[in-house]
């Protein structure tokens, strides 16, 4: 049953800030709620204050820069990133990895940004933001700070954000030549979080199928997305081959810290995280290619 | 503290005041007496609560009633017209795509919003619109062919 509080609605992000400094940890954000309802609802979370930012305007905009890349307000809806003709056509991994997220009713009223700051391992957009290079935005009363999206998740439903700060704005930069971004989701149930995730984007070098920049991301693999560095390091550099990704796909999975659940054991996470990154690696380098 | 809503439901205009953790789905079934949304789950799994919120398919369980609004919510008592049932209301009984009913109203819904955005949608589009609502009676395939009839132009006008 959920708690009562008390609901407050700022009309501008100032007032949201000035909220947030005076009420610290008494008081919870929302947006659109899809995730902080449900904790809500089971009495796991019962702020005594309740923030309403979904209204606060300026912050639902997509924009789209050749220099700057891709900006995203915390507020656009997840459904918004999947229709978005600028995203489908320069960040298609974005899109389809909205597509697939929970249910059509869940990305017409919940934000990216809201995704983000829930910080549950499973989700599906920060291996793909991460992999990307994204960065997001904080804004407080003392000012913004930007950080790697990489720094922004520290462990589960943890973010490195502060009690007095709100994220604003996620950037994702433009896409370097000859880079293919792939993401899978690994589910039992369509529209249910995925069992693990992976994110991988590559970077080839112009002439050949030399890899240059690589990150691969694991979700659902440990207590926060995980970059697989080791997998990472065994391709920079080196000439993409079977028996390479093959190679990486053992490291990543070594790497993983997966857990057993409800969902699949620690061991069959590891099994599939090998085999999802071993196949996300070539179709990244097969896109690339295209590019 | 009670919190004033202004929003409209079904084109009627209502000024209530409601604790704030008032979620959509009991404002409109039990302040309003609109016991056609159905609250199945509670917990965002099963869409039976699905309405429409400012043209867009939410879960009424899952959206904070007094996100709403100004709002203009669609539920499924504003489907028909008097009487007479609207072409999916309609083709749905036509088509036996329902047995006890419980996931129909979100099922028209999340239908309505399909059609609403792609008025000719394929198989495919059909079982991605209604996805997130579970149906444990008709195994989906009576309901896919009652959107797709509604879709073909098999009933006189697209569904509203």
């Amino acid at each position: 049953m959920m708690k009562d509080f008390e609901y407050l609605a700022p009309k501008t992000l100032g007032d949201a800030l000035a909220l947030l400094e005076q009420h610290g940890d008494d008081c919870k954000v929302i947006a659109g709620g899809q995730s902080l309802l449900i904790l809500m609802r089971q009495g796991l979370v019962a702020p005594a204050y309740l923030i309403d930012i979904k209204g606060v305007p300026g912050l639902a905009t997509i924009t789209f820069d050749p220099k700057e890349g891709l900006k995203i307000g915390a507020l656009v809806t997840h459904r918004a990133i999947e229709k978005s003709p600028e995203i489908r056509q320069r960040y298609g991994v974005l899109s389809e990895m909205e597509r697939r997220l929970a249910s059509i009713q869940t990305r017409n009223w919940g934000t990216i940004g809201g995704n983000l700051c829930h910080a549950d391992p499973a989700g599906d957009p920060a291996p793909v933001l991460m992999a990307l290079g994204a960065t997001v935005t904080m804004a407080s009363t003392q000012g913004p700070r930007t950080v790697p999206l990489e720094d922004f998740v520290l462990d589960y439903f943890e973010t490195a954000m502060q009690h007095n700060e709100l994220l604003t704005e996620i950037r994702v930069p433009a896409p370097a030549p000859r880079t293919g971004t792939v993401y899978s989701k690994f589910t039992v149930i369509e529209s249910e979080l995925g069992t693990v995730g992976v994110a991988v984007s590559i970077t080839l070098s112009p002439t050949d199928r030399t890899c240059g920049d690589v990150r691969i991301v694991l979700g659902g693999a440990g207590p926060r997305p995980l970059r697989a560095k080791q997998a990472e390091d065994a391709l920079r550099g080196k000439r993409i081959t079977d028996d390479l990704l093959k190679d990486a796909a053992e490291r990543a999975a070594a790497e993983a810290q997966p857990i057993s659940d409800i969902n699949a054991s620690a061991d069959y996470r590891r099994e599939v995280l090998k085999v999802q990154v071993r196949r996300m690696a070539a179709e990244a380098v097969s896109r690339a290619e295209r590019n | 503290m009670k919190h004033e809503l202004k929003f409209t439901v079904n084109g009627h205009p209502y000024e209530l005041h409601i604790r704030p953790k008032t979620l959509l789905v009991q404002v409109l079934r039990d302040h309003l007496g609109l016991t056609g949304t159905k609250r199945g789950c509670s917990c965002s799994s099963c869409a039976a609560c699905t309405v429409l919120l400012n043209g867009m398919a939410v879960k009424s369980c899952s959206v904070l009633a007094l996100q709403a609004e100004g709002a203009e919510v669609l539920t499924v008592e504003g489907l028909a017209r008097g009487p007479e049932l609207n072409p999916l209301q309609q083709a749905f009984l036509d088509h036996g795509a329902f047995q006890c009913g419980f996931c129909t109203p979100g099922m028209l819904m999340a239908a309505t919003a399909l059609l609403r955005e792609t008025p000719k949608p394929n198989k495919d589009q059909i079982r991605e619109g209604i996805d997130a609502n579970i149906c444990r009676c008709t195994g989906y395939n009576s309901i896919i062919r009652a959107v797709t009839a509604v879709a073909n132009g098999e009933y006189q006008e697209a569904a509203k």
